[in-house]
């Protein structure tokens, strides 16, 4: 009975190495090939490269080219994704704060109308969102589309039934008394929450940058309508959106230009990966 | 009094920046969007859109694309969540075993999920296009070398769902890992004592134990799939094209991505906006069908 159970143990560890395998395989696929210059690929996209060193041939290549502009879409993928999550963080947690200490009808549907956010699919909204978008640029003045703020603006709207959810749900375990006891040392309102109840916050704000970092890192379509693709300003799927879409395929700059768009969440992934498994499951079970 | 006022300033001024920015992005572009599919509205600024009350819907009922779109939608949604939870459930199973570096595997396999949809689309472009051929021709098999999966238009669905697949099985079998690691032990110990094999085992004791975990899974997994848009748009395009019922096609235009393209390829916002409408009733409806469904199934503990 023990040796038996020994070895379907280390049966189910091969077999699980097996699938293993067969899951990392496309980021084989991606290294191998990257690694590559253009003709190599067309004769063997299976080989290992002959040189490893054009991988770093191919990174300066897109790096410098000026027509996919790779480095400035880094940078400008950093300032949305940088910016977005830090004001979506701030500003779903101030409003879950409130609608969760204030007992009004005001209050209640303001909440709900924050959850029925969750069941609009993005497609229902789309279209009208940049045609109004372009109209507060027209009567306002203020231009919408193919800015960093209408990006920002857009990722808080989008991003913030979500957040705001998971603020609510925890703040709701907060203590009132905490509270309480500030207000009676002559803290005002605003204090109480900057300097009490955001440290408290912590871990779901862990939980809700990450949520949303990977999708706006990765994000594809809301930023093609609002940036507009092969326009001023480009995240990294736009630019390699524009690339890959326009060339005839050069394979061994678009895988080039995959891994280089992987590589940061890998890496963070690597990093925090207890936080991020835990936090996307949490985020799945709303 | 002074306190009411006060208190109600601050409720409104820690609101204001989450609201307006929802309010801007998503409250008044749904009723804007609302209004416009009963138009004949063009997008194009100066241009005053015109009622035409139900008459983008009534078209779209007879329109084949969209009818082709609808079914090919279902078929993608349903096969997606099959093949995606049967995998998921699989590799919690063996990831929740006595096996060595599970933790290692359970990362691994979740990866995927981490890489976006556009470039995932464009990765498995390159596999279906010149990886697999080139196995088929080191292995020796004829009709792996030839075989060209985005050029046919349900083998290009097939490869679709691999894709979706590859990316979302890993995030799924999380869920179902937690699932499982809350199954108490006592019970499974008590059926092996009362000699279940592990078949047994699995459809009367973890399957009922891990029902409400099936219910989100299955409700994510048929939203997600139901909403593709970016590995489409990378790996197929839409493409190749079909007949059905006498009329070319696009046989990957699922639902999202043929919403876009008869707005903004076809130029007629009016008619993508009435159908981007009936996509939202159709996923609400679907999804809380599936749900209810799912909840008659559970047990409570």
């Amino acid at each position: 009975m023990f040796t038996s159970k020994k070895t379907i143990n280390i049966i189910l560890t091969v077999l699980t190495f097996l699938i293993f395998l067969v899951t990392i395989f496309p980021f084989i696929v991606v290294i191998i090939n990257s690694s590559k210059a253009s003709l190599e690929i067309v004769m063997d996209p299976i080989a290992l490269p002959k040189n490893w060193i054009q991988l770093f041939k191919n990174i300066a290549e897109i790096w410098s080219k000026p027509s996919i502009r790779y480095s400035s879409s880094v940078l400008s993928s950093v300032i949305i994704t940088v910016g977005s999550l830090t004001l979506i963080t701030i500003f779903s947690s101030m409003a879950a704060w409130v609608l969760v200490r204030t007992k009004s009808a005001a209050s209640t549907i303001i909440f709900l109308l924050f959850l029925s956010g969750l069941i609009i699919p993005f497609q229902v909204v789309m279209f009208p969102l940049v045609a109004f978008f372009r109209m507060i640029g027209g009567v306002i003045g203020i231009p919408m589309l193919r800015t960093y703020h209408g990006m920002i603006i857009a990722y808080i709207g989008f991003g913030a039934p979500l957040s705001i959810f998971m603020f609510h749900g925890f703040i709701k375990s907060i203590p009132l008394e905490l509270e309480e006891a500030a207000t009676i040392d002559g803290c005002s309102k605003p204090q109480i929450f900057f300097k009490i109840i955001m440290p408290i916050l912590k871990p779901i704000f862990v939980t809700v940058i990450i949520l949303n970092g990977i999708w706006i890192w990765n994000d594809y379509l809301l930023p093609a309508l609002v940036l507009g693709v092969g326009q001023q300003i480009q995240t990294i799927p736009l630019a390699i959106a524009a690339f890959a879409g326009s060339f005839v395929k050069k394979w061994d700059l678009i895988m080039t230009a995959v891994l280089m768009a992987a590589m940061p969440i890998i890496i963070a992934f690597l990093f925090a990966q207890k936080h991020i498994i835990k936090g996307m499951v949490a985020g799945s079970i709303k | 009094m002074k306190k009411k006022v006060k208190d109600k300033i601050v409720f409104w001024s820690f609101l204001a920046p989450a609201l307006l920015c929802f309010g801007i992005v998503v409250i008044i572009p749904f009723f804007m969007g609302v209004y416009y599919s009963m138009t004949d509205w063009t997008a194009i600024a100066g241009i005053k859109p015109n009622w035409v009350g139900l008459d983008n819907y009534v078209s779209m009922l007879g329109n084949r694309a969209f009818n082709y779109s609808f079914i090919r939608t279902f078929v993608f949604s349903l096969f997606s969540v099959l093949s995606i939870n049967i995998i998921a459930l699989s590799l919690a199973i063996l990831v929740t075993r006595e096996i060595k570096f599970k933790n290692f595997f359970r990362a691994g396999f979740f990866v995927p999920n981490l890489i976006g949809g556009l470039v995932l689309g464009y990765i498995w472009q390159f596999i279906f296009k010149s990886v697999v051929p080139s196995i088929g021709g080191v292995l020796g098999i004829k009709a792996l070398e030839d075989i060209m999966i985005l050029a046919e238009p349900n083998l290009a669905l097939f490869g679709l769902i691999v894709a979706f697949s590859w990316q979302y099985a890993g995030y799924i079998m999380m869920i179902y890992v937690a699932a499982l690691l809350n199954v108490p032990q006592e019970l499974i110990e008590a059926s092996e004592i009362d000699g279940a094999n592990f078949w047994e085992r699995f459809k009367n004791i973890t399957i009922p134990m891990i029902a409400q975990a099936i219910t989100i899974t299955s409700f994510l997994t048929l939203v997600t799939s139901f909403k593709q848009y970016d590995i489409i748009v990378a790996l197929t395009n839409g493409g190749p094209v079909d007949i059905f019922k006498g009329e070319i096609v696009n046989s990957t235009e699922l639902l999202a991505v043929h919403i876009y393209n008869v707005a903004f390829k076809y130029n007629n916002m009016a008619e993508g906006q009435a159908r981007a409408i009936v996509f939202f009733i159709v996923l609400t409806v679907v999804s809380m069908i599936q749900v209810n469904m799912n909840k008659k199934k559970e047990v409570e503990m």
